[in-house]
């Protein structure tokens, strides 16, 4: 892979920054992280991180903020290196993150919750509550915070404990902040109080991180802007310097290879057809059809509503509004069993917390979702014959394991994956909905991943696919619907779908003017 | 992507290689049955030693030993099925009592004038048994039905099962014990009648387990529930039936019970659900759900029939039984939890 070079405008002696990072590199079991990444925070400034979802900058963060220790590189602040053991290190050196999640508790009083580990002591040693409330007071007047020190967190809503991370985070006073999509569930009128606070700590001279997926909020709060993609550092510069379509060409980065072959197989009719479906609260006004032989990709930023879609239409989370309707015919999917007898099978995103059966053999696993409708006599399974098609099923999938009695965690990432989709091939789905199909495994079990699923579609079913990485969808879709924020931002053909226009319908509500590169 | 496809090789060569040393790995209730083997050789040799005389070679307690581990033996079968689905039931001590005391009102002779029921008497065995085990499987179905639909852990709504069934159990005849059975609902506990109904029953829930969409999917709901519900399994509705039946067998074991005491007692059964917990425990079942064999719990009833057996032959106090008793609990509590750590490192 071809790395850019680091083209860093501020140069200047080191000293000059609050804090930097080196070379960074951090590896999980299977996957490279993070590979020589470097990060450069002047003091006074809010420094934009931005990369598509699995960039790193998450990663990068928690090795900043202690939560991860690096495999390699170093982090310096004020030029001075730094070891981090843990979380607690980094808030003593002076460094506070914002977790996306909030890690507040939920029956302790807001001043509770700022002061916790910090707490005031009264002369007999016992934590003095009045002092709590006044030094919580003093903070809020300080940040222009209008709440009640006294009042339980579980009260708040999730801007307020929003806000309450913040002001806790100020309160360590530390020299770096780490905020990490802060105004993800903020409301306008809040991001701009936001905003204040922040243009506030950088006059003090903090330095402050900041992780958005918003381009509007980079180019009003950002001085300087990191673009990071596939766990590597591409470029930084002062966010004067770069545009917003800039910023997207450097985080797609890559070009669309021949990985990914969706074959040209013949289109059928309509079998599934989507109106205006909606979860209340999560997404609304949905509509598709989709067609037999035909690959749907559906693109969008984690919580864009992507997989409840899919979820919703397998009857995990059965629908609050609109119609399903399968080869013309209107239904009710209200559990994920009816959708089954209704040809539906859903390959689920999160391999681990809603496939594998991870103490069970592998053929317990693929043979879980067919014994409802089949395979039994009486009581009994009928084990010889599941026998015999599981291992049909595992050599069509090509799962590399010794024997299907192999507890199934002893297999790879990839070879578990396949077999899970050998579970659903099992049902004979004539719609097969596949979230992250290819998500954590290593690329000849993508490529043969992918062959699969075109041929699938060769044979007549109907593909929705769902892909953080653009150009798997790219690559594998007839067609591409992109949403943002539980709406559907854009319906594209494959002819006219580029990685710049996907990446900006996902990451804006209006869908701005495309521009050719 | 270069450094990403170079790795692929070894990991190739890996998966075959490492899973074949695997196989020859000795079974969970192979190992258990040499511990089992160990404490009775222990036994035998403390008993030449202390006593001079033999442990093993003595028929008769044996059988006494046996019978005694049925009752618990018949519980803990329902309780490892119930653990298997990651829950736990506290309750089967109690509706054990409960419906001893049932049973018994509906088995008493005609002569004994102060029946419960004057004119529900000398009825035929199988009335008795029949409305023992449906007043297991009513304490299971409500049992079930909190933990599946009202979402209550189980530990909670078994827990207030274990205490509204004992008071039930007492409430029924005021606290008097229920006695004068006819003969042939005693000869249900009769001789080694017990043993067989264990026996029986091991074998039939050994096989539901093994080969039966029943036991597929009990074990694929203890492994993930939510995994479960999207394969299109009805969670709700077959942790009911797992609990239902684990109150049956319950109720099981307190028509054994009522029938060879010849007498149905409000106190029968305390602490039992403890020890049957404690034998799929010592069995290999793994409370994290998933994980668990009929043959273990029955192995592990064995081994805490001849401990009790042992330490009595032996003459010790029946403080230091409970004392080592705890012990061992907590040992394969800990054997447990260092299983689910290697197999969480291979995942």
């Amino acid at each position: 892979m071809a790395t850019m070079t680091a083209e860093n405008s501020t140069s200047s002696t080191t000293s000059d920054y609050l804090l930097e990072v080196f070379e960074a590199r951090k590896t999980f079991p299977g996957v490279v992280a993070l590979d020589n990444v470097q990060l450069k925070i002047r003091p006074g400034t809010v420094h934009a991180l931005m990369g598509e979802n699995g960039a790193g900058k998450s990663t990068l963060m928690k090795i900043i903020a202690g939560v991860y220790i690096p495999d390699q590189g170093e982090v310096r602040l004020h030029g001075k290196p730094l070891t981090l053991h843990g979380p607690l290190d980094a808030l003593e050196a002076g460094i506070a993150m914002i977790h996306q999640e909030l890690n507040l508790m939920p029956f302790m009083t807001i001043a509770e919750n700022i002061w916790i580990r910090r707490e005031p002591l009264n002369a007999i040693g016992l934590v003095d509550h009045h002092k709590m409330y006044e030094m919580t007071e003093a903070l809020f007047e300080r940040l222009g915070i209008d709440m009640d020190p006294q009042t339980e967190v579980r009260h708040l809503s999730v801007a307020g404990r929003q806000m309450i991370e913040i002001a806790k985070a100020v309160s360590y006073e530390s020299d770096v902040l780490i905020m990490d999509e802060p105004t993800s569930s903020l409301a306008d009128r809040e991001v701009a109080h936001l905003f204040r606070i922040i243009s506030d700590l950088r006059s003090q001279g903090k330095g402050i991180i900041y992780i958005t997926h918003k381009m509007d909020e980079v180019f009003e709060i950002a001085d300087d802007i990191s673009v990071f993609r596939d766990g590597q550092f591409v470029h930084a510069a002062p966010a004067s310097e770069l545009t917003s379509d800039r910023i997207i060409q450097l985080m797609v980065g890559r070009q669309v290879t021949q990985m990914f072959p969706k074959e040209e197989v013949p289109i059928g009719d309509v079998v599934l057809s989507v109106k205006d479906l909606a979860l209340e609260g999560v997404f609304e006004n949905v509509s598709f059809d989709l067609r037999a032989g035909e690959i749907l990709g559906i693109a969008g930023l984690v919580g864009s509503g992507r997989t409840n879609v899919a979820e919703t239409l397998f009857g995990v989370t059965p629908a609050s509004g609109g119609s399903i309707a399968i080869n013309g015919q209107e239904t009710v999917v209200s559990s994920p069993h009816q959708a089954m007898l209704r040809g539906l099978a859903l390959l689920t995103e999160d391999r681990k917390e809603t496939g594998l059966f991870l103490g069970l053999s592998v053929i317990e696993n693929m043979e879980m979702a067919v014994l409802r409708d089949g395979y039994t006599k009486g009581p009994f399974v009928e084990q010889g014959r599941l026998d015999h098609e599981c291992d049909a099923m595992k050599e069509l999938m090509r799962v590399k394991t010794p024997s299907l009695d192999e507890r199934i965690s002893n297999l790879s990432g990839g070879n578990q994956q396949k077999v899970l989709i050998g579970r659903w091939l099992m049902t004979n789905p004539r719609i097969l909905i596949l979230d992250e199909p290819t998500r954590g495994i290593d690329v000849g079990a993508k490529a043969e991943i992918h062959k699969m699923i075109s041929k699938f579609a060769g044979q007549g079913m109907a593909v929705i696919m769902i892909s953080s990485e653009l150009p798997e969808v790219l690559g594998m879709s007839d067609r591409i619907m992109v949403m943002h924020e539980g709406r559907v931002t854009g319906l594209l053909d494959r002819g006219e779908a580029n990685q710049v226009n996907i990446m900006s319908l996902a990451s804006s509500p209006v869908a701005p003017p495309v521009t050719e590169h | 992507m270069a450094n990403a496809s170079t790795k692929e090789k070894p990991n190739t060569g890996q998966h075959l290689e490492a899973p074949r040393k695997r196989k020859r790995k000795i079974p969970t209730e192979v190992s258990i049955f040499l511990v089992l083997v160990g404490i009775a050789v222990l036994f035998e040799v403390l008993g030449w030693a202390v006593r001079g005389d033999s442990f093993l070679m003595n028929q008769q307690r044996l059988l006494i030993m046996i019978l005694q581990v049925s009752i618990i033996g018949i519980i803990a079968i329902g309780v490892t099925q119930v653990i298997i689905t990651a829950g736990i039931d506290l309750s089967s001590g109690s509706v054990l009592a409960l419906t001893a005391m049932v049973t018994a009102s509906l088995a008493q002779q005609s002569e004994y004038l102060r029946a419960v029921y004057p004119a529900l008497t000398d009825l035929p065995w199988i009335i008795p048994l029949l409305a023992g085990l449906l007043v297991g499987a009513l304490a299971g179905l409500v049992n079930g039905a909190l933990i599946a639909f009202a979402m209550i852990p189980p530990f909670i709504a078994t827990l207030g099962m274990m205490v509204s069934a004992r008071g039930l159990a007492r409430a029924y005849t005021d606290g008097q014990p229920v006695s004068m059975l006819t003969e042939q609902f005693t000869w249900i506990g009769s001789g080694a009648n017990p043993v067989i109904i264990f026996l029986g029953v091991a074998v039939i829930f050994h096989i539901a387990l093994k080969y039966t969409r029943y036991g597929k999917y009990t074990y694929a709901i203890g492994a993930n529930p939510q995994a479960a519900r999207v394969s299109g399994i009805n969670v709700r509705r077959h942790l009911v039936m797992v609990y239902a039946i684990a109150g049956t067998l319950a109720g099981l074991a307190g028509v054994v019970a009522a029938a060879r005491a010849g007498t149905g007692q409000a106190g029968m059964g305390i602490m039992y659900e403890l020890d049957a917990i404690a034998a799929a425990v010592i069995g290999g079942t793994s409370l994290a759900g998933g994980v668990g064999r009929i043959a273990g719990t029955v192995i592990g009833a064995l081994i805490l029939g001849v401990m009790l057996s042992g330490f009595t032959f032996l003459g010790v106090d029946a403080y230091y039984q409970d004392i080592v008793k705890g012990a061992i609990i907590v040992a394969a509590v800990v054997v447990d939890q260092y299983r689910q750590r290697k197999r969480n490192k291979t995942a």
